[in-house]
């Protein structure tokens, strides 16, 4: 491992001034939205655009003054995963916080409902919960690790100059217009899509531009087989930009105001809605995270892909049924039955190409079995996988059509989510992160391993609280909503359904904290990492190229 | 507009649909069950233990 001798001059990577130039039109094109629209939320959104651009214009001006961009191409870009990390651990905190906030506000309505503050009603809190875990800290450590994974199987530098960090810091601004709207009251009430049409267009050159550093590097490789990982992150990256695409097609207002339209209307709107509303967990919060599992489970505990054929049929399955279950969210409405008996079909379809994964992930671990007592990150792989059987064998059942009869709007369906959210792909995520640290600052280690320890038992607990309690209230105000008198009236209205929920709202709250005071915990102990001195400056002359993995 | 029926699009979209997917799909899987393409999978299934976590490009 010698420094490489060809070391090009301190030159500021690819299209660096390009963005500086984009970077003030974008201001000026920001400065005169603001300057001329007669709508006070859309004059708000703009706002933030213009002090996104002006700030991004300003920290270019030094850098590129004072030659702080280096471009290096015998190194890896690894600067843009370390911010990446900070992201996921920072939009962690703030999503799951408030999380708790609005489950505070389930359990004591009277006590967490704030009549003068419009902006911290329960609608307003909810998207900013849901869009704040799944795109802001799964977004980024989705981001984050395909940018590591993408680079170490292709044995190629990310494509594309500035362009990785454009993706990072644009997305970081998506999600700053997004979180701030929503409190502000703007949005196109869509599930998962709330952002409206300017903070959509937006998303959608981020994305494109992620996509494009993600092909490039693909098609920069040096190993000729794409390593499966990388087949389910463009999966993921593909899938989502046509389902962002469809499903925000709208016609707004004007083009200084922020409201728009969606193209559709009736049950094709829903239908677009609930296809795209499934799909970004079928491709988000799946494929994705399982492009995270098929690089970092084998890394960590040191063995090869269980079976790699099963990979791929497990990608391929994966892929191909998952489009199609979408209408299992549409049962006993205007949907056609044969569309919901679709959508139902291929949702319990589903479940092979779910296990497959599962057991091809969980058999990775053959032979290193003994990891589990000692390594709490490969505990946490494992329950992660464990979660994701679990909630993968939950799904396909809610969506059988009697079944979802009693499911469906009940808390059921909150615990199910969060099963999958929580165990699944939190957990998956907090692994990669406590992987990828130690190698991206170069420490010998984790600070402290005890912490991962803590971290690890208090959040399952607090997984387990939270959807025990969810399954509890979701079949008792299931069956209560179905329930009749000798007189064929029904037998409970509605506030007394929620009332009687109230316990398990607590034990909710109480679960979603502990979950919450785990990743406190982790950022907390990435944090010291960080700051440990590095394993160079400990051991220079002794190092071995290869260290086995602690 | 005689022949755009709703039941035509439906039954287009079934039938259609279900062969589309269906051939894409054995592709796929023959792809992955592809005697020959054994050995590759087999050196991929060791790849992520191979790669560095040094930032050096790896040749």
């Amino acid at each position: 491992m010698t420094q490489p001798a060809i070391n090009p001059p301190d030159s500021a990577p690819w299209g660096a001034q390009a963005l500086y130039v984009f970077t003030g039109i974008g201001a000026f094109v920001a400065f005169l939205m603001s300057a001329l629209t007669q709508d006070p939320l859309f004059r708000f959104s703009s706002l933030i655009f213009l002090t996104a651009f002006l700030l991004a214009a300003g920290v270019m001006t030094v850098g590129i003054a004072n030659g702080r961009f280096r471009y290096d191409p015998n190194r890896y870009e690894d600067g843009v995963i370390r911010a990446g990390v900070i992201a996921t651990l920072f939009w962690a905190i703030a999503g799951l916080a408030a999380g708790a906030l609005i489950a505070a506000q389930l359990a004591w309505p009277r006590l967490f409902y704030f009549p003068e503050a419009g902006w911290l009603n329960f609608g307003r809190l909810r998207p900013l919960h849901t869009s704040g875990v799944i795109f802001a800290f799964g977004g980024n450590a989705l981001i984050a690790t395909s940018f590591w994974v993408v680079q170490r199987t292709c044995k190629a530098r990310l494509f594309g100059g500035i362009l990785p960090w454009f993706v990072f810091w644009g997305y970081q601004l998506f999600l700053v217009l997004a979180a701030t709207g929503y409190l502000a009251g703007i949005t196109q009430s869509r599930e998962y899509a709330e952002p409206e049409w300017y903070v959509d267009l937006w998303l959608t050159i981020v994305w494109v531009a992620y996509l494009l550093v993600f092909l490039g590097t693909l098609w920069k490789r040096k190993e000729p087989h794409i390593y499966v990982a990388n087949w389910f992150y463009l999966a993921f990256i593909v899938t989502i930009a046509v389902l962002h695409l469809v499903n925000n097609a709208a016609l707004p207002v004007g083009l200084l105001n922020h409201r728009s339209y969606s193209a559709y209307a009736g049950v094709q709107d829903a239908l677009v809605q609930w296809w795209y509303g499934h799909n970004a967990v079928g491709f988000f919060l799946t494929a994705g995270f399982l492009g995270m599992m098929y690089y970092f489970v084998p890394k960590r505990v040191e063995r090869p892909v269980y079976s790699y054929r099963l990979s791929i049929v497990h990608f391929w399955s994966l892929i191909f049924i998952y489009i199609w279950a979408g209408p299992h969210h549409l049962h006993y409405t205007a949907l056609p039955q044969w569309a919901q008996t679709l959508g139902a079909t291929f949702s319990i379809m589903l479940w092979m190409p779910s296990w497959g994964g599962m057991i091809n992930g969980l058999m990775t671990l053959s032979g290193a079995w003994d990891k589990l007592r000692t390594d709490a990150v490969v505990r946490m792989m494992v329950v992660a996988l464990a979660f994701y059987g679990m909630s993968t064998f939950e799904g396909p059942l809610m969506s059988i059509r009697e079944v979802n009869a009693l499911s469906h709007y009940t808390d059921w369906t909150i615990g199910h989510v969060h099963s999958g959210a929580l165990g699944w792909v939190g957990f998956i995520s907090f692994a990669a992160v406590y992987c990828m640290v130690p190698w991206l600052w170069k420490k010998k280690g984790l600070w402290s391993d005890r912490l991962v320890e803590w971290h690890f038992w208090i959040a399952t607990t607090g997984i387990l609280l939270y959807i025990a309690a969810m399954w509890v209230s979701g079949i008792m105000e299931g069956l209560m909503w179905r329930e009749y008198t000798p007189q064929g009236f029904l037998a409970n209205s509605f506030v007394e359904t929620v009332s009687a929920k109230h316990i398990e709202n607590v034990i909710r709250l109480v679960g979603g904290l502990m979950y919450l005071s785990g990743a406190a915990i982790m950022s907390y102990n990435i944090w010291r990492t960080i700051r440990m001195p590095s394993a160079q400056t400990l051991a220079a002359p002794t190092a071995p190229v290869l260290i086995a993995a602690e | 507009m005689s022949g755009l029926t709703y039941e035509t699009v439906a039954r287009f979209a079934q039938q259609g649909g279900t062969l589309y997917f269906g051939v894409l799909f054995m592709g796929g899987l023959i792809y992955g069950l592809w005697p020959r393409h054994k050995e590759t999978f087999n050196r991929m299934a060791s790849l992520p233990l191979e790669t560095d976590e040094d930032d050096h490009v790896q040749s």
